[in-house]
């Protein structure tokens, strides 16, 4: 390795922030409107569920599992809210968070439920639930959107807006203040509460964290409730944004989150990754996107680009901790 | 020492059993605790030494009828929660440490636990943990991820993460299987210093000279039955040894000479960086060589590079004459090396699958078509011979190796060699996980192995085993032989104090 | 490997007494279940759902997973869709077919080559390996086909997926062919003992000396190749192939395996089994078919008999009835 090896990152969030300013750097002076501050906020409110469901997936993947129901349960939690709500006339905000997140954690139960007790491995039973929850969405429904959502939901709110002098609209908006708060709640959760250290350390070593006295169960409905939470929230922003709930416009968005996440430096198998890089890894993913869109590259290309990167990334980062460098791994 | 028991013990345990599955492995145990004492718990591998300790600290519930008692209070079981309140600790043999946190947050894990949101009090945990240490005489950065810490640093967290709460009973479930003599001291005067401020610790440790030194008084257990309470300063690792197995062993040195015999494996000046240096030795047709010294010496890496699992860095090894350089194992057991690895659980056999399987992994050269495809018959027939020649008791030999006993299990490994006809067999502490009665048996092999002409290396870090078995006894430390001995003329004691000096 | 015989045979046992049960349900249930056109439709649409099963269940014996199995047929067949459009799309010679049909397996290999490159080189997981390269494969796929079809070959390609020889419709001799194969393969060859020990140990197989990464790069080379040829028959029974075709089988396959006994953490599991619950989930997805089942609800109540079943493993695991795969 020699001189050159004292130069490069240590950890994943470095490389990350190594590679995010080459890319920033490349579409800045590629493009003429990636830096454009419109651009770069109308990014933020774009990115705002995929990273409230990126935050969620982490603290499962933190405690050793993986889920991939979480997209389509976050339809299932839209158009269960939005139902409600109309058939309680109206409703506003605060009713709608508490309810979305409330649905979101019964569904994130379901996974913990199945998980734990009957010792499922956690891809199969999201697998399942997946189908579950999305097949008897689109029986149920008919496959058919609802267009006439609650006002509440339907009206933009800003909490900030300021019009530049080239016209544009620069706005603050309530799914990137909830992506805010749901991004410090995990971080809290996991770094600064007991029960978020008591995740890592399950997935760390499930049987030690047994022995230790950590309560298995509850960790587990912890780490899938908290991902239902983080669903159903999400959820209910993306309905915000487009104005409309359509039942399988989350579908396959699950893989995307996963990728981002997977990115930020979690690992399957539990114990490792943080808030930071998570941010990090979605943003990459979400400015890789929209590079690709004003540098003219078809739409198509976007899975594809994200899939190579993917694949890169981890077989580089497994490469580091399998004798490349001769480290031994943890027993 | 206490000159008489006070009239209710710290903890008493009457009438505990526990099933697994139709098997029985503990039966009506009983089993008491004084405050301040130092208690030993011995016995063979399964006589249910760890299920005890798991019923009392709340992992198992034991079957109904059991009387837990601490001091006043009465339970038929307990859980880990009520446990740990009652202030019993336990030292994993697996150490159940968290890889991925901190020195600090491993010792102290204690405060995170609670089913309430609360928050983590980084500076509490630091400052516990760093107490501990120090009360403990351990020298360790509590700020560093446990994953950069050595196996023998992490047992010494294991040991503080048992301390730092208000302990009452300390179990620890061989505490000392990798830490050197110094530690070992250490450990030993923190044991004193727990047992003079009234707290009751339990050991559990198959080295039994080393326990007896400490333990006042030891509880024996076979096939989950109690055997009985005694003094530990009128008993010897001889006597211990019979009352956990019911047998008595022969004791006499095995020593021949074996330097007229051809060399077959030759190394010359092996280096590996920060593993073992400057090794060099030679190794007879039908000699047993004995290599001890302790965890970490750099014994097991030495015998990875032999197997070809590794590269040296400098200097080479001969078999036969002829350089070896392997480009992984599969060469080194193709030129007829074969290596028992220490962990027989998850390196030595793949224990969810067949005895016939596991007896035929390595010689699927001799059973397979050069396309691939395995002869049933040749497959049965070489499995059929080694279970007999090695006498191994098995119902079918379908069933799952893990079914097997330790011994047995350890009997296959060497099938599983010797169905590759090798000139050099690596033992690597061949008896870890064997119950004392059964590793006379695989001794016995072992040396009619070397009487049929293989050459065989033993390495251990128990003494005993070597002195009786080996010809010659090579004593590594720190990465380097620094001494040969002859079992006929050294005496053990000098090999013992020498190494653990 | 060769596990308690009696075992084996009561799990075949207990999957032929479901099947008779689920025959007699939609019998009763279904006026023309039993009847000739039923049976025939369940063969000619099982091949494609048993290939991609097969390719499933040799990642899952030796303790993997490949999400990637429908995209790696889609890909495949692509390649074949391109080789014969090149060639005069529906006027294409008999020589053209052949090495079109070539070019997907080749094609499906060499994905499946990739994964188990990165899989047995690096270590990472496959579930993340596989799900990387199905999100990489479909992307590959969309953007190159637009997101459309690709259709037009010539007619008598399409007896490869609707053509019968002595009755038997040709895909399902060559799913047999590939099933026997799969089975020859697991039980008597080198390589099949190898997979079983990788996916109890793979450490203990290494230090035995078998070559584990060679075998891992097998494992998901041969099962993007059964992929490839899922992909080429299923072109041949659309006359047409799209990325995203095929999708919903993922769920079926990994359910096909579970309910065919296989161990969720590798090292265990039999062909024949697999090919019964197979025979079993084809016979539901017709009887639901012919109840008028919507696809939708189809697909909700996959994921709920996928439930059950490992609900009911778990069960049977439990009571010590039966004692399924390996560890605990």
């Amino acid at each position: 390795m020699g001189d050159l090896a004292r130069f490069l990152p240590r950890t994943t969030e470095s490389w990350l922030v190594l590679v995010l300013i080459l890319v920033v750097g490349f579409l800045g002076l590629a493009t003429n409107t990636f830096l454009m501050p419109a651009n770069l906020v109308d990014l933020v409110n774009q990115s705002a569920t995929n990273l409230i469901f990126a935050v969620g997936l982490l603290a499962v993947l933190i405690a050793g599992g993986i889920d991939i129901s979480f997209a389509v349960a976050a339809s299932v939690v839209q158009y269960i809210v939005v139902m409600a709500v109309l058939a309680l006339g109206g409703g506003n905000w605060v009713v709608g968070l508490g309810l979305a997140g409330l649905c979101g954690f019964a569904l994130g139960a379901i996974n913990a439920a199945l998980i734990y007790y009957f010792r499922i491995i956690s891809i199969v039973v999201t697998i399942a639930t997946f189908n579950v929850f999305f097949g008897f969405l689109m029986f149920v429904t008919r496959g058919v959107s609802i267009y006439d959502i609650p006002d509440w939901l339907y009206d933009r709110f800003n909490l900030v807006e300021h019009q530049t002098s080239s016209g544009a609209y620069i706005e603050l908006t309530l799914p990137v203040v909830i992506m805010i708060v749901m991004v410090i709640a995990t971080w809290v959760l996991l770094n600064t509460l007991t029960v978020g250290r008591q995740l890592f350390a399950m997935g760390d070593n499930p049987d030690g964290a047994k022995r230790v006295g950590i309560n298995i169960a509850a960790i587990h409905f912890l780490a899938y409730g908290w991902l239902g939470i983080c669903a159903g929230v999400g959820g209910l922003m993306q309905a915000h944004y487009v104005r409309e709930v359509v039942p399988n416009a989350l579908y396959g968005r699950e893989l995307e989150v996963l990728a981002a996440v997977v990115l930020g430096g979690a690992r399957l198998g539990g114990g490792r990754g943080t808030v930071f890089g998570t941010i990090l890894g979605v943003a990459l993913i979400a400015i890789t996107q929209n590079g690709l869109n004003l540098l003219g590259v078809s739409p198509y290309a976007f899975q594809m680009v994200v899939g190579a990167v993917i694949l890169f990334a981890i077989t580089t980062s497994n490469l580091q901790t399998t004798g490349l460098f001769r480290r031994r791994s943890a027993a | 020492m206490a000159a008489a028991a006070p009239a209710v013990p710290l903890l008493r345990v009457d009438h505990v059993s526990k099933m697994f599955g139709g098997v029985r492995a503990l039966d009506d145990v009983s089993f008491e605790l004084r405050e301040g004492e130092v208690h030993c718990l011995a016995g063979e591998n399964g006589s249910g030494k760890s299920t005890l300790i798991k019923l009392i600290s709340g992992v198992y519930r034991p079957e109904p009828g059991a009387a837990i008692r601490f001091g006043e209070r009465e339970f038929s079981a307990v859980t880990p929660a009520i446990a740990r309140e009652l202030g019993v600790q336990v030292i994993w043999q697996d150490l159940a440490l968290f890889s991925h946190l901190t020195v600090a947050e491993n010792i102290a894990f204690e405060q995170n636990l609670g089913g309430r949101f609360r928050w983590v009090r980084r500076r509490n945990l630091r400052e516990a943990a760093r107490a501990t240490l120090s009360r403990l005489g351990f020298a360790i950065d509590v700020e560093r991820p446990l994953m950069e810490l050595s196996i023998a640093q992490r047992q010494l967290v294991a040991i503080a993460r048992a301390l730092v709460a208000d302990a009452r009973i300390v179990f620890m479930d061989e505490p000392t299987a990798s830490t050197t003599q110094a530690e070992t001291r250490a450990l030993f005067e923190v044991v004193r210093k727990l047992s003079a401020d009234g707290i009751a610790v339990v050991f559990v440790s198959h080295r039994l000279a080393e326990v007896m030194a400490i333990a006042e008084r030891v509880t024996v257990l076979r096939d989950g039955r109690q055997v009985g309470v005694f003094r530990a300063d009128e008993m010897s690792p001889a006597r211990l040894t019979e009352l956990m197995t019911g047998r008595q062993f022969d004791e006499s040195v095995h020593a021949r000479d074996r330097s007229r015999a051809g060399i077959v494996l030759k190394a010359e000046a092996l280096s590996r960086d920060g593993e073992y240096e400057d090794i060099s030795f030679q190794l007879h047709a039908g000699e047993i060589l004995g290599i001890t010294g302790l965890l970490g010496a750099g014994r097991t890496e030495l015998a990875s590079t032999l197997f070809g699992l590794n590269r040296p860095d400098r200097g080479r090894f001969l078999l036969n004459g002829e350089e070896c350089r392997f480009g992984s194992n599969r060469g080194a057991i193709d030129a007829g090396i074969a290596y028992v690895p220490e962990d027989r659980l998850t390196l030595g056999l793949v224990q969810a699958q067949s005895i016939a399987d596991n007896t035929v992994m390595a010689a699927m050269d001799r059973i397979a078509s050069t396309s691939g495809v395995i002869d049933g018959r040749r497959k049965s027939h070489l499995v059929g011979n080694w279970i007999g020649q090695l006498a191994i008791r098995v119902g079918e030999p379908d069933d799952p190796v893990r079914t097997l006993s330790g011994g047995n299990q350890q009997r296959v490994v060497l099938a599983k060699w010797l169905a590759t006809e090798p000139k050099v067999l690596i033992l690597d502490s061949p008896t870890v996980g064997v119950d004392v009665g059964a590793r006379a048996g695989i001794f016995a092999i072992v040396r009619e192995l070397a009487e049929a002409g293989i050459a065989i290396i033993l390495i251990s870090d128990e003494i005993p085993e070597v002195y009786q078995n080996a010809d010659r006894v090579l004593h590594m430390r720190g990465g380097r032989l620094v001494d040969a001995y002859d079992p006929r003329s050294a005496r053990i004691e000098t090999i013992e104090a020498a190494v653990h000096g | 490997m060769s596990r308690v015989f009696a075992s084996g045979r009561g799990e075949f046992l207990g999957l032929l007494l479901l099947l008779a049960f689920v025959i007699v349900i939609f019998g009763v249930t279904t006026p023309r279940f039993l009847s000739f056109p039923t049976f025939r439709s369940l063969a000619f649409q099982m091949p494609e759902l048993g290939l991609l099963t097969l390719a499933m269940l040799i990642p899952i014996l030796s303790g993997g997973l490949n999400l990637a199995i429908t995209f790696t047929a889609n890909i495949a067949a692509l390649s074949l869709a391109w080789v014969v459009a090149s060639a005069g799309g529906p006027e294409a010679g008999v020589a053209f077919i052949v090495v079109a049909i070539a070019a997907a397996i080749l094609v499906g290999a060499f994905v499946g080559w990739a994964m188990g490159m990165i899989v047995a080189y690096t270590g990472a997981h496959p579930i993340l390996v596989s799900l990387s390269m199905m999100i990489f494969l479909r992307g590959v796929g969309e953007f190159l086909t637009r997101g459309g079809d690709i259709s037009g070959f010539p007619g008598y390609f399409a007896h490869l997926g609707h053509g019968s020889l002595g009755g038997v419709p040709i895909p399902l001799i060559l799913f047999i062919l590939a099933a026997i194969g799969w089975h020859f393969l697991l039980r008597h060859t080198r390589l099949g003992f190898a997979i079983h020990m990788i996916g109890s140990n793979p450490e203990a197989t290494r230090y035995s000396g078998i070559d584990t990464r060679r075998a891992l790069v097998m494992v998901y080379l041969l099962s993007g190749l059964m992929c490839a040829i899922a992909g080429i028959i299923m072109a041949a029974r659309f006359n047409s192939v799209r990325v995203g075709h095929g999708e919903a089988y993922l769920l079926i396959t990994v359910l096909a395996c579970f309910l065919g006994g296989v161990d969720p953490f590798g090292g265990f599991g039999r062909t024949s089994s697999v090919f019964l619950a197979l025979v079993i989930l084809q016979t539901i997805a017709t009887g639901l078919n012919l109840l008028g089942a919507n696809q939708h609800l189809a697909t909700g109540l996959w994921g709920l008999f996928l439930i059950v079943v490992m609900v009911a493993r778990w069960a049977l695991r439990r009571s010590g009835l039966v004692r399924l795969g390996g560890l605990e």
